[in-house]
């Protein structure tokens, strides 16, 4: 028996690497089998690829941007019937007011990614606080925040998106706090959810008997087994969220003229130019989708590699 | 059946209740005090004055708010500052359009989506059911607006197939007894201006009709697949149930109850998009209004889109449980 094989049967030493696990070896965590599944899924590499690639142009965008998010290097450039399109200076053609097209489209990621991290992270700390709560104590204080919540979901977004930006105005702000108040009460519903499941779970009977405070159970062994199926719910919000906020500065909810550098507001400005020059909304269009395909397809491997149940 | 309904429709009483305690909280919250914001900047004092008299705001809150709710119940939802038409009269016009347009996506979704999932899920793991799975998340990530402009450019600018924009040609000369252009156009024997009404709907439709579209397809397809795997069905063929008679009566009829609730979950997502569509398509229905009210903050307009949106809403998710009743006979007993 050579020293490898040696080493097999003990499993690796403290030393060395982990080597990469089967999804079948015993001990290995929950994420590093799921860990071990994403990587061996198409579509999670597909959306992982399309997600890096957005948070690195989003990063990135001072360097990668040939002009300013708000230079219009073109200005002289423009005619009323004629809007020049690709050439060697401006790779993706010009907007309506002279503004390099691929520049837009680069600091529109930032924009984008800005919006989505924001208002999901908005509503994942909102929605799982209030979830925590039901879930910990239970009783009237679950029945209670639980109405509030089913409340909260009574009302269709795009109404709160409206009320919100009537109320603070038109901003960016308003577009982050409405999106991201919209997701409020489905973190919420979610994790309370969750917990009530973890909370009948064996292990959960057995820390009590050891003699472990309700408190800690709950921190400590109940909310971390169940803040699996949040992340995914997160993954997947990122795009909805994304998609959202282009759709309400579409309607103009994010303020700003129309030479903003922002995805929705570059399609509000398309609009009129549809017969002159589509490119200007088939560009930001593709954009917005391609973003949103790349969150789905990684949350939705993820909910598969967390829980292959679920897998259809 | 009848006694599910009226329970609903009591359940529906707290809920309106809670949004309107809400909703008379945002008009009061509103930048320029409430009487501003229903009459707009440049309102003379004697209007203001008015309002403040008609509402009621210069009593103590709950009086204010009983008036409110009293003048809303009337009928009186302030003006429009934008077009100085009454609210209540701008959606009597605007209203039908925005229907006609929720329903018919609506029916392109179900119609389309129903035997898309049911189909897949039948050929499970074959290229036709991977083509509908690609579909369908391509329909959930595709923005509405974006791909109502890719239709709008495809089929109306490039192909000239479909018109672009706006409900009717408007050099046709048609009578609009109900306000619904099809129908009106049925109703009047006026089969041109039926057609022309009904080749307008078509692009809208089908871009509003996408996303529920493919979330449909989804979720049949994995509830087929769910049920066609289920002990009862293996059991029922065992017993000698003919297939046709299986599909129809068995795996069909158990898989549509997640469906139906999905269904009834697309009425405040068709209700967003045809903001957005009707923006796009210049189609003169409550969306497109909305929109302008957004933009110019046209606080009576959008006070009365909030109510009226907030009832369809209740409304759709009362026909999903009375059909969870008509579905499942189990739900009927309860």
């Amino acid at each position: 028996m050579s020293d490898v094989d040696v080493q097999d049967a003990l499993g690796p030493s403290p030393d060395e690497a982990p080597r990469p696990r089967g999804p079948r070896d015993a001990g290995a965590s929950i994420w590093r089998l799921a860990a071990h599944r994403l990587r061996r899924n198409p579509g999670a590499l597909l959306g992982a690829a399309i997600v890096l690639v957005f948070v690195l142009v989003a990063l990135f965008a001072p360097l990668l941007a040939p002009f300013g998010p708000t230079e219009l290097p073109g200005r002289t450039e423009i005619r009323p019937t004629y809007i020049p399109g690709p050439s060697a200076e401006y790779l993706l053609g010009l907007d309506r007011y002279g503004g390099d097209l691929l520049s837009k489209l680069i600091w529109g990621a930032r924009a984008s990614l800005l919006v989505g991290v924001l208002s999901t992270l908005l509503g994942l700390v909102g929605g799982s606080l209030l979830g925590l709560v039901a879930g910990a104590f239970g009783g009237w204080v679950d029945t209670v925040t639980m109405r509030l919540v089913d409340l909260m979901l009574s009302v269709p977004s795009l109404l709160l998106a409206v009320s919100i930006a009537a109320v603070i105005g038109q901003s960016p702000t308003a577009v982050v706090v409405a999106i991201g108040v919209v997701q409020v009460p489905i973190f919420a519903r979610l994790l309370r959810g969750t917990m009530l499941a973890q909370r009948g779970q064996d292990y959960v009977l057995a820390a009590r008997s050891l003699g472990l405070s309700r408190r800690t159970v709950t921190m400590s062994h109940v909310l971390p087994n169940s803040v699996g199926p949040v992340i995914v719910q997160a993954t997947l919000m990122l795009a909805t969220a994304v998609i959202e906020a282009a759709a309400l500065s579409f309607l103009g909810l994010g303020g700003g003229s129309p030479t903003t550098a922002e995805w929705g507001r570059m399609l509000t400005a398309a609009q009129n130019e549809l017969e002159v020059a589509p490119r200007l909304a088939l560009w930001p269009g593709a954009c917005i989708a391609v973003t949103a395909l790349g969150f789905t397809l990684f949350g939705e491997a993820l909910r598969e590699a967390l829980d292959p149940k679920t897998r259809r | 059946m009848a006694r599910l309904v009226l329970q609903r429709l009591a359940l529906l009483v707290p809920t309106l209740v809670g949004l309107s305690i809400l909703l008379f909280l945002w008009v009061r919250a509103l930048p320029g005090g409430p009487a501003t914001a229903l009459l707009g900047e440049r309102a003379t004092p004697e209007a203001v004055e008015r309002i403040n008299q008609l509402y009621g705001f210069d009593k103590p809150l709950v009086e204010q708010y009983l008036t409110w709710v009293g003048q809303l119940l009337q009928g009186n939802f302030g003006t429009s500052t934008r077009t100085g038409v009454p609210v209540l009269e701008e959606f009597a016009l605007r209203f039908p359009a925005t229907i006609e347009l929720t329903v018919l996506a609506l029916v392109i979704a179900v119609g389309v989506g129903i035997p898309l999932g049911y189909v897949a899920a039948r050929h499970q793991g074959r290229l036709l059911d991977h083509t509908t799975v690609v579909v369908s998340l391509l329909g959930v990530t595709v923005p509405v607006f974006f791909l109502a402009f890719l239709l709008k450019w495809l089929f109306a600018v490039q192909l000239g197939i479909f018109p672009s924009a706006g409900r009717q040609t408007p050099s046709m000369i048609a009578t609009h007894p109900t306000g619904f252009y099809v129908l009106d156009g049925l109703v009047t024997r006026e089969w041109d201006a039926a057609w022309d009404a009904l080749a307008h709907l078509v692009l809208p439709a089908l871009a509003l009709g996408s996303i529920p579209l493919a979330i449909i397809a989804r979720i049949t397809r994995a509830s087929v697949i769910e049920v066609q795997n289920a002990d009862y069905v293996r059991t029922a063929r065992a017993k000698g149930l003919g297939r046709p008679r299986l599909r129809r009566r068995v795996v069909l009829r158990n898989a549509m109850l997640p469906v139906s609730t999905t269904i009834g979950l697309q009425v405040g997502l068709l209700l967003s998009g045809a903001v957005l569509t009707e923006t796009v398509f210049a189609f003169n229905g409550i969306g497109s209004f909305l929109a302008a009210a957004v933009f110019n903050l046209d606080y009576a307009v959008l006070q009365g889109f909030i109510l009226f949106i907030a009832v369809v809403y209740a409304l759709a998710n009362l026909a999903v449980d009375v059909s969870y009743g008509l579905i499942d006979p189990r739900m009927r007993v309860r």
